[in-house]
């Protein structure tokens, strides 16, 4: 097998022994974590294919998460808690209850997520028609504005949301292998989508507008595409967070996440999607890793101030981020392998497990 | 100054390229005016004048770049004036640039495959999920690519990025590009600018390919007056955004009004 086709299938092998060998080892803390990983990693790829591949600075990514996980959430309570719970609701939406079980497969829960997927993309083909004929600062403040609306809505919407109110009672359907299911087919499509005519589109017009234009490319449409598939995802990590989380209010979705996806992103390298995952694996273990040093100095706050000054560091020597828009090549891993260790056996890439 | 009302011609399918009454105004700075064409198919035709006589504007109005203030512009009959850049393009007229713009960061065969993949278009989820037909798809974006960085002579070139190259060779990844698009129409603005004497023969033997071999029309701006002379089947001659001659080489080289306002200046720079 070439190992353009073993690497990926291997990493995918590396990992789900990975995750298999976590999951039986019971360390619920490594577990979540591992979650969090696959869930972050969905967010920062997204983002990517909406604003690293296509150049049109989005800050409000959060707002779909948010949407997906309220639509899911709401769709997959239980009847019986959901009329005492949340006994506003419309009739057409109280009656329903995904909540469906078959064998393993939690049908409901998937069904309930990817219809939030569909109905966040179509908020985003709405919103993306008006905002992506912007550019620059005026893209980054519009969609900024966007998340601020979302989070209004969630807060006034009460019959929904419950407001400000904690959202619990959420089924915590989602776990190791549906999260990092979910994160291998995005980082799939979305890596696929960037060799392909799409990807080649968004790039092209990130790069040069006139010369896009010149070859037949508009802008508008490369940008929409980038930014409805991007919320799509988005809003099934929005699920996967809500049903893992079980207990979320408005607040959750906010400038913090916001700025810890990006942080990720422009960590890893606009446009690499190999980078977003590296870049999730370095700031979620930093930040988690700060956490402790937190703990045990007592000086709250710290890994805030430390992961800042990270990210300056890394805008300041290295503002390409870690890959820049280059992917990791299995091709040349082999070889580079082969010749350190003389026909050395194929290693696992950057998504292994802990 | 008052615009001219656009005169209402009926198109003439026949012609390639028409335009009529062309013009654009920046305020009172007249960048262009009155500026007519009859472009028949299969024509070297070029354009030159002293600098700031409006070519690379006329370029930006015919390319759907720059709105005219007044003129219409026909493509087989079609009205182009006013449509976006990139429909300009997907109907049939391309171009390249003065000051290059490439897609520095992709590679050469990506910046040609950009243009070449509109006839080869595919399904979202058969590039998502990289199915048999969307792999076969890019196979043959990618030898139509390779075809045309041959036909410049960068095909051993391909991996290369595009900023990696050599300015000559930028100039003609550029037009490489352009011809992906497919044109009708190719619109070159100082494709010889930068190349020394031997470049700048091959790529006259290059032009004369695109027109005899792929039957490109092309439209030629440049300051290289042999190039153009040698070249072309007719010139025209804009001096401070008017037409001041139009013709063959023979006559607009002997034109007295053109020998003053451009060949004379241009003896001394």
């Amino acid at each position: 097998m070439s190992p353009r086709v073993a690497g990926p299938l291997l990493s995918i092998l590396g990992l789900s022994v990975g995750l298999a060998l976590l999951d039986a080892s019971g360390l619920a803390f490594w577990q979540g974590l591992m979650i969090n990983l696959a869930i972050f990693t969905i967010l920062v790829v997204s983002l990517n294919l909406a604003s690293g591949f296509t150049g049109v600075f989005s800050l409000g990514n959060i707002g779909f998460m948010a949407l997906g996980a309220y639509i899911s959430a709401i769709l997959t309570l239980p009847l019986a808690v959901k009329s005492e719970y949340l006994p506003d609701l419309p009739s057409w939406l109280a009656g329903v209850h995904l909540d469906q079980v078959v064998g393993p497969l939690p049908v409901g829960w998937l069904a309930a997520t990817l219809i939030a997927g569909l109905l966040v993309a179509f908020v985003a083909l709405l919103v993306g028609a008006v905002l992506m004929r912007l550019s620059g600062h005026f893209v980054a403040v519009a969609t900024l504005g966007f998340l601020v609306i979302v989070r209004v809505i969630l807060f006034n919407a009460d019959g929904f949301t419950r407001g400000s109110r904690t959202f619990s009672n959420v089924t915590p359907y989602t776990n190791l292998w549906w999260a990092w299911a979910c994160a291998v087919l995005v980082i799939y499509a979305v890596w696929r989508l960037k060799r392909s005519q799409y990807g080649r589109a968004m790039f092209a017009q990130r790069r040069d507008r006139w010369a896009a234009q010149s070859v037949g490319i508009s802008i508008l449409r490369p940008r929409l595409l980038a930014f409805v598939i991007g919320a799509f995802f988005t809003a099934i990590a929005g699920s996967l967070y809500a049903h893992f989380i079980t207990s979320f209010s408005p607040t959750v979705f906010y400038f913090d996440l916001t700025f810890r996806v990006i942080t990720m992103l422009v960590v890893g390298g606009m446009g690499s999607v190999s980078g977003s995952v590296i870049g999730s694996v370095v700031v979620l273990a930093l930040a988690e890793g700060l956490r402790r040093v937190e703990d045990v100095t007592l000086l709250y706050g710290l890994s805030g101030a430390l992961l800042a000054a990270f990210f300056i560091a890394v805008i300041v020597f290295r503002p390409e981020g870690i890959m820049g828009q280059r992917e990791i090549s299995f091709d040349r891993l082999s070889t580079r392998l082969r010749s350190l260790r003389g026909g050395g056996g194929p290693e696992g890439p950057e998504t292994e497990a802990p | 100054m008052a615009s001219p009302p656009a005169a209402s011609v009926a198109p003439d399918p026949s012609l390639l390229l028409q335009v009529v009454g062309l013009g654009k105004h920046y305020r009172g700075l007249v960048a262009l005016a009155d500026y007519s064409l009859d472009l028949a198919p299969r024509t070297i035709h070029g354009v030159i004048g002293p600098n700031g006589a409006g070519k690379t504007t006329l370029f930006n109005l015919l390319s759907g770049m720059v709105r005219p203030s007044t003129g219409a512009i026909h493509l087989l009959g079609v009205d182009v004036t006013h449509l976006s850049a990139y429909r300009v393009a997907q109907l049939g007229i391309a171009r390249t640039f003065q000051n290059i713009r490439l897609f520095d960061d992709m590679s050469v065969l990506d910046n040609v495959a950009v243009a070449a993949q509109r006839h080869l278009p595919g399904s979202l989820w058969s590039a998502m999920m990289s199915t048999r037909a969307f792999r076969e798809r890019e196979e043959r974006i990618r030898a139509r690519s390779a075809e045309l960085l041959d036909l410049v002579g960068l095909g051993d070139r391909t991996d290369r990025l595009a900023r990696s190259l050599p300015y000559g060779d930028q100039r003609r990844l550029e037009i490489a590009r352009a011809v992906a698009v497919g044109p009708k129409v190719l619109l070159l603005d100082e494709p010889s600018a930068g190349m020394n004497p031997s470049e700048a023969a091959e790529l006259n033997g290059l032009i004369r390919r695109l027109r005899g071999d792929l039957g490109i029309t092309i439209i030629l701006v440049a300051h290289d007056i042999p190039l153009v002379m040698n070249l072309c089947d007719r010139i025209q001659v804009l001096n401070y955004g008017v037409l001041i001659a139009d013709g063959d080489p023979a006559t607009v080289r002997v034109d007295p009004g053109v020998i003053s306002a451009y060949l004379g200046q241009a003896k001394h720079a």
